[in-house]
């Protein structure tokens, strides 16, 4: 390196000559332009702007030169630095995005392939039936009562007007729970029905009572595409002051609606269930020919039989002699109560033609389901 | 019941051109429910012709059969040449002759065909081929001059009359009768009905000497005789066909008779051979050990709560039910004596379940019968068997007895209005209970305290109710506070209660008027916490990849033998059902895991390979101790809080549990490289995820319970208790079941978690973490769990998290009996930049707490 008081060295000092300082740009242009990737581009920066480039060496020259020759010696040689620079700056920006553009194609994957890892999510669609029914009548300011399963045949029988000599007892087709002595005479029985949770409600409250009991019941029927000895209902009550049919007909037409769609109504059809008096049966308007099949024999309808309705469930007023077997008193309240399948209507609404499909849990039924029946 | 619209008919005013289909619509609307309409032509087209024999010759043939060779006038020009096997008939006769291109019931096509060496040109068909009876020994032969050849069978036979098949509720026994059917329908079409009116003769006790020891049980028992029957005289086939219609076996003239009238009046009647009686007929209860041998031919051991009538021999009928094999009409019979009774509902129904022996008759006891149509249906019989049988009327008419008492029942004028929601003037009210054939006469509202329903012997209904609260006032009624006494008609027993009342006016005024009004219930507080803990609980199961399944919760014990359960294991302990759908599957589960396992090995057994199954249900635990049925208790009024707990206590307990089983890959395999298989952890962190749900953490320790291989079964503690297992299943049960390898699984007593209180939302600190790594060397049977917790108390306040990310055994490098296990944590202060000098303070405290409790020391 040279000192300031170094001798002074002509030839050395060639080097910052314009000409020098030219044909050193020059170079450097030449340099970053044939460089065609990043490492190219840092040797040539490393030749060109290091400080054993060209124009770093003519750099150090400057001290040796006369005062008078610094000032415009140090201006030639950094507007060529500058320009060197700068031709670098744009160099290495070209070769960025050419670089970035050619890692995002390398790194492009094809987003169709799978990933199913984990296994599907899948919740019952008797479960989610059931949630949904509760819902929409939670959302009413109803709740959701439940009860044991295996029950006392008082709450299942006799607190609902189904005296031990009644022939709706018998038409039950009721499981019976062994007695001790082995005798079927044990008091118990699995409920053929919610409306023991009903009983239990009123027993235990005052009313206003607005409920809905969803849950499983057991008759001795065998498993076939229609029946199953396993099964759900979802059971309404309603015990005010001044409550009447009309209220019936609006809770069975609202529950329609939330179920099957709007304009999906029902009809009531006058029945008897010992625990309702008067009682009916309510129809289900068809909510796939929506009636338009009856008397129409160019469109039938498999899902009503062109009948135009669909057989729904039971309901009815609850009998008076139920209000006083519970404690409350006729002569204030009155109420009214209904019950439906839970599988029946589940098969209707998602269209589910078979009973065992739904009974045996295979597990590519419920995955068809996913969260929400 | 099924019943011919040309028999109802007979009783009503059917409006002209009403289709049977119409008829049935009207029913419905009443409240009938009518399942079917059809017709027995339905299965039959082509010609089907009345035809007269005018000759014959009986052709002997080589298999020994002779058959006949018929000419017969089918009203065409020509007679037909006709085959026929039966011999039961004459020339001149009338029969009926179906023709070539004819198709009969089960699409029997008739054509002209050779046989025995003769074309013959149709075929003379019997009741059976026709559909319309069982009789195929013979042809179907008609009365003489009842038709001419040539003339439409289907006509003739009255097969064209159409059948409605209706599904009669319990109530309405008065419907298991053509006279019941005809009455509703003239309601519901607001046509008259005929009733019957012809005139009965005096009661003199004279058609045979009856007494009644229990007149509980029998309040009226009316007996009529006939003598001199032919007991070959056929039953005509207008009856029989209208006995097929009604789904009835024609068996011979006097039973086809006693059962014929029975459905067109609802009386059941029993018609006992006079010669076969020894002495008086009483009613009495049997006794003890008695037997009797029924019509079917079983000898039944009688109960003393059994109703029978008896003779000088004991017992001859199973009243109500069934009569006795001694006293059975036979071929020879010639004198009958004919019983209509009226039999205390409950005890024919005891009876048919103590006997499991349901009857026609019965179901109409059990129902209830017009106790007033026994004269008339013992009069129509005695008729027809005179018309038909040749029968002579015996004079006398035996009646013991008068039935139950009228009821009558007062009803506020306006409470059907009110409970209906329409406006119903009383007016209406009375017209339409005198259309159901009640007497309605109005009382004022004084009047009314007096008045008893004596059905229950509960109070009369009294005043309105005040319907301004609540839901609203009920419609105006035009007499409000105005009261009817009401005595409904003696077909009705059902009609009790002012509610009965109330549906047989809004039953004919039309439920299709009443309006739909939503109630407004008070505000609610929707699902309760516990169910809502239910849900978010199943819902995390089935987002962790399980499917759920609801298994019967039916057991076979067996399965408890595959699980290896010691023989006082409380899971064999189980409530037995008396009537189990299969023998092998008698008790109730006390475990959701015998059928999520039966699941399992069904889905494989479909072709699925990776499985993750969930069940969330009840299982049912009997009582610690045998518990006697409870008392009997009424239902006049609530019972006390002491009685309902004495029922209480026999239902026994049914917890929820929540269960898990896995088999294959629990992470499946695929292009991004390997699949995991599902294990005992899975089945632990399934029931971790339970407890976040319910925002607790479960302890885990090492168990050994069946059917868990004891390696790899974890108990699941809750504040201390078990409240589940999880693991792998033992080798020799998943051997035993058919199971996948490894299958693993989970139960947890659901019940044990209760519904979070409100998260508390957590201080965060935003000052920079220290992160260190710890490795400690312990001893292999220290449970991991356990040096986690000594690390998480030895850290102390700066430790903000600590996981085990790794597990690492080398005998060589470690020694022998010895594991490291690695510990990522992750320190930090509230209040200032923690230094690496204050973490690794607190690392060290870790190990030293860990060294204290097992030897631990910190890995190389
Ligand atoms: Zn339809």
């Amino acid at each position: 390196m040279s000192g300031a008081n170094d001798p002074y060295d002509p030839k050395q000092v060639a080097a910052l000559s314009p000409d020098a300082l030219a044909a050193g740009v020059a170079a450097a242009r030449r340099a970053f332009d044939q460089a065609s990737n990043l490492d190219d581009l840092h040797g040539a920066q490393s030749a060109h702007l290091g400080d054993r480039s060209p124009l770093a060496l003519a750099n150090r020259e400057i001290a040796a030169l006369p005062p008078a020759a610094k000032a415009d010696a140090g201006k030639r040689i950094n507007a060529a630095r500058s320009e060197v620079r700068q031709m670098y700056a744009e160099r290495l920006a070209l070769l960025q995005t050419e670089r970035d553009a050619r890692v995002l194609v390398e790194e492009s994957v094809d987003v169709t392939l799978p990933w199913d890892r984990r296994l599907e999510a899948a919740r019952h669609p008797l479960t989610t039936t059931q949630e949904l029914v509760g819902d929409v009548f939670t959302a009413m300011g109803w709740e959701v009562a439940e009860g044991p399963e295996i029950e006392a045949e008082w709450f299942n029988f006799d607190a609902l007007n189904i005296g031990v000599d009644h022939p709706a007892r018998s038409l039950m087709d009721t499981f019976f729970v062994q007695g001790p002595d082995g005798s079927a005479d044990s008091g118990l029985v699995l409920r053929t029905h919610t409306s023991p949770v009903q009983a239990r409600v009123m027993l235990a409250r005052t009313p206003p009572i607005y409920i809905v009991c969803p849950g499983k019941v057991f008759r001795t029927d065998e498993l076939d595409a229609t029946h199953s000895p396993v099964f759900h209902q979802l059971e309404g009550l309603v015990v005010d002051k001044g409550i009447t049919m009309a209220h019936l007909k609006g809770t069975l037409d609202h529950m329609a609606e939330a179920f099957f769609g709007p304009g999906i109504i029902t009809r009531l059809r006058p029945s008897y269930f010992p625990f309702t008096e008067p009682s009916a049966e309510p129809d289900l308007l068809c909510f796939v020919c929506r009636g338009e099949s009856v008397g129409n024999p160019d469109r039938p309808c498999r899902t009503c039989g062109s009948e135009g309705w669909i057989e729904w469930g039971g309901c009815g007023m609850v009998n008076p002699r139920v209000l006083r077997a519970c404690g409350i008193d006729p002569e204030v309240y009155s109420g009214f109560a209904f019950g439906m399948g839970i599988e029946r209507t589940m098969m209707f609404r998602n269209n589910a033609a078979d009973m065992r499909d739904i009974v045996e849990g295979d597990v590519r039924f419920t995955a068809a389901f996913g969260m929400e029946a | 019941m099924r019943a011919s619209v040309s028999w109802i008919a007979e009783h009503v005013d059917l409006p002209p051109g009403l289709t049977p289909r119409e008829l049935g619509e009207a029913l419905v609307r009443v409240g009938l429910e009518v399942e079917r309409v059809e017709s027995a032509a339905d299965g039959i087209s082509g010609p089907l012709v009345v035809g007269r024999v005018l000759s014959f010759v009986d052709e002997p043939q080589k298999n020994g059969k002779v058959i006949r060779w018929c000419s017969v006038d089918v009203g065409e020009d020509e007679p037909r040449g006709i085959v026929c096997g039966a011999h039961n008939f004459a020339a001149g006769e009338l029969i009926v002759a179906v023709l070539p291109g004819a198709t009969l019931p089960g699409g029997f096509a008739i054509s002209a065909r050779k046989t025995y060496g003769h074309v013959s040109d149709g075929m003379i068909c019997s009741a059976r081929e026709l559909g319309i009876g069982e009789d195929h020994a013979g042809i179907l032969v008609l009365e003489a001059d009842s038709a001419k050849p040539g003339d439409d069978a289907l006509d003739v036979l009255g097969l064209r009359d159409a059948v409605l098949d209706i599904a009669v509720t319990p109530d309405r026994g008065y419907c298991l009768s053509v006279r019941g059917l005809a009455r509703e329908a003239g309601a519901a079409l607001d046509v008259a009905f005929h009733d019957f009116t012809m005139a009965l003769p005096a009661a003199d006790q004279g058609a045979y000497p009856v007494t009644v020891a229990d007149p509980i049980g029998c309040d009226q028992f009316s007996a009529r005789a006939v003598t001199g029957l032919d007991p070959t005289a056929p039953t005509p086939p207008s009856i029989a066909a209208r006995l097929h219609a009604a789904g009835m076996r024609s068996i011979s003239l006097p039973v086809d008779v006693t059962n014929y009238v029975m459905l067109e009046t609802g009386q059941p009647l029993h018609a006992f051979d006079r010669a076969r009686l020894n002495g008086a007929i009483d009613v009495r209860r049997a006794s003890a050990g008695e037997k009797l041998t029924t019509l079917d031919g079983v000898i039944r051991v009688l109960d003393p709560d059994d109703l029978v009538v008896t003779d000088e021999s004991g017992p001859i009928a199973l009243a109500g039910v069934m009569g006795g094999a001694s006293t059975e009409i036979s071929g020879e019979t010639t004198d009958i004596v004919l019983e209509a009774a009226h039999w205390h509902p409950a005890a024919i129904s005891r009876a048919v379940r103590r006997h499991k022996l349901p009857s026609e008759a019965a179901k109409r006891f059990e129902r209830g019968v017009d106790p007033r149509i026994a004269g008339v249906a013992l009069q129509r019989c005695v008729d027809l068997l005179v018309e038909h049988g040749g029968a002579s009327a015996a004079p006398g008419y035996t009646v013991i007895g008068d039935g139950p008492a009228p009821v009558t029942i007062s009803l506020p004028a306006n409470r059907a209005a009110e409970l209906a929601g329409l406006p119903i003037d009383a007016t209406t009210v009375r017209a339409r209970l005198e259309q159901v054939g009640c007497v309605v006469t109005t009382s004022t509202a004084d009047e009314s305290t007096a008045d008893e329903s004596p059905a229950d012997g509960t109070t009369a209904d009294g005043l309105t109710v005040d319907g301004s609260t609540g839901n609203g006032a009920a419609p105006e009624t035009t007499e409000p506070g105005g009261l009817f006494t009401v005595t409904p008609p003696t077909w009705r027993p059902d009609l009790t209660d002012p509610a009965d009342l109330v549906e047989e006016v809004v039953r004919l005024v039309g439920y299709d008027q009443i309006p739909s009004i939503l109630p407004s219930a008070p505000a609610g507080n929707g699902w309760t916490p516990r169910q809502r803990l239910r849900r978010s609980a199943s819902r995390s199961l089935a987002e962790a990849g399980y499917a759920e399944v609801i298994n019967y919760p039916f057991l076979s014990p067996a399965v408890h033998d595959a699980f290896g359960l010691p023989a006082d294991d409380e899971r064999r302990r189980a409530i037995r059902l008396a009537n189990p759908i299969s023998e092998a599957e008698p008790e109730m589960r006390t475990s959701l895991l015998p059928g999520l396992l039966a699941n399992l090995v069904r889905n494989v057994g479909r072709g699925s390979r990776d499985l993750a199954i969930f069940e969330m249900g009840l299982v049912y635990l009997p009582a610690e101790t045998t518990t006697p049925p409870p008392p009997r208790i009424g239902v006049e009024h609530r019972p006390s809080d002491a009685e309902l707990a004495a029922i209480e206590r026999t239902v026994p307990r049914q917890p929820r549990h929540v269960a898990t089983a896995t088999a294959g890959e629990f992470e499946r395999a695929g292009w991004w490289g390997q699949g995991r298989l599902s294990g005992w952890a899975d089945a632990v962190e399934a029931a971790r995820t339970i407890a976040r749900a319910a925002r607790v953490e479960l302890d885990v320790r090492k168990g050994d319970i069946p059917p868990w291989h004891p390696g790899r079964c974890a108990e699941l503690l809750l504040d201390g208790a078990v409240v589940g297992v999880a693991g792998e299943l033992h080798p020799r049960v998943i051997a035993a079941l058919d199971l996948p390898p490894r299958t693993s699984a989970m139960e947890l007593n659901f019940d044990a978690f209760s519904p979070p209180p409100p998260a508390q939302a957590p201080t965060l600190s935003n000052f920079p973490p220290v992160l260190l790594d710890l490795a400690l060397v312990v001893p292999e049977e220290v449970p991991a769990a356990d040096v986690l917790a000594a690390v998480r108390t030895g850290a102390g306040q700066l430790l903000e998290s600590v996981r085990l990310f790794d597990v690492y055994s080398d005998p060589a490098r470690l020694g022998s009996g010895l594991r490291s296990l690695a510990f990522a944590l992750k320190f930090r202060a509230m209040d200032r930049t923690l230094t690496l000098d204050e973490a690794t303070a607190a690392r060290d405290a870790a190990v030293a707490e860990a060294a204290a409790r097992f030897g631990a020391t910190l890995r190389a």
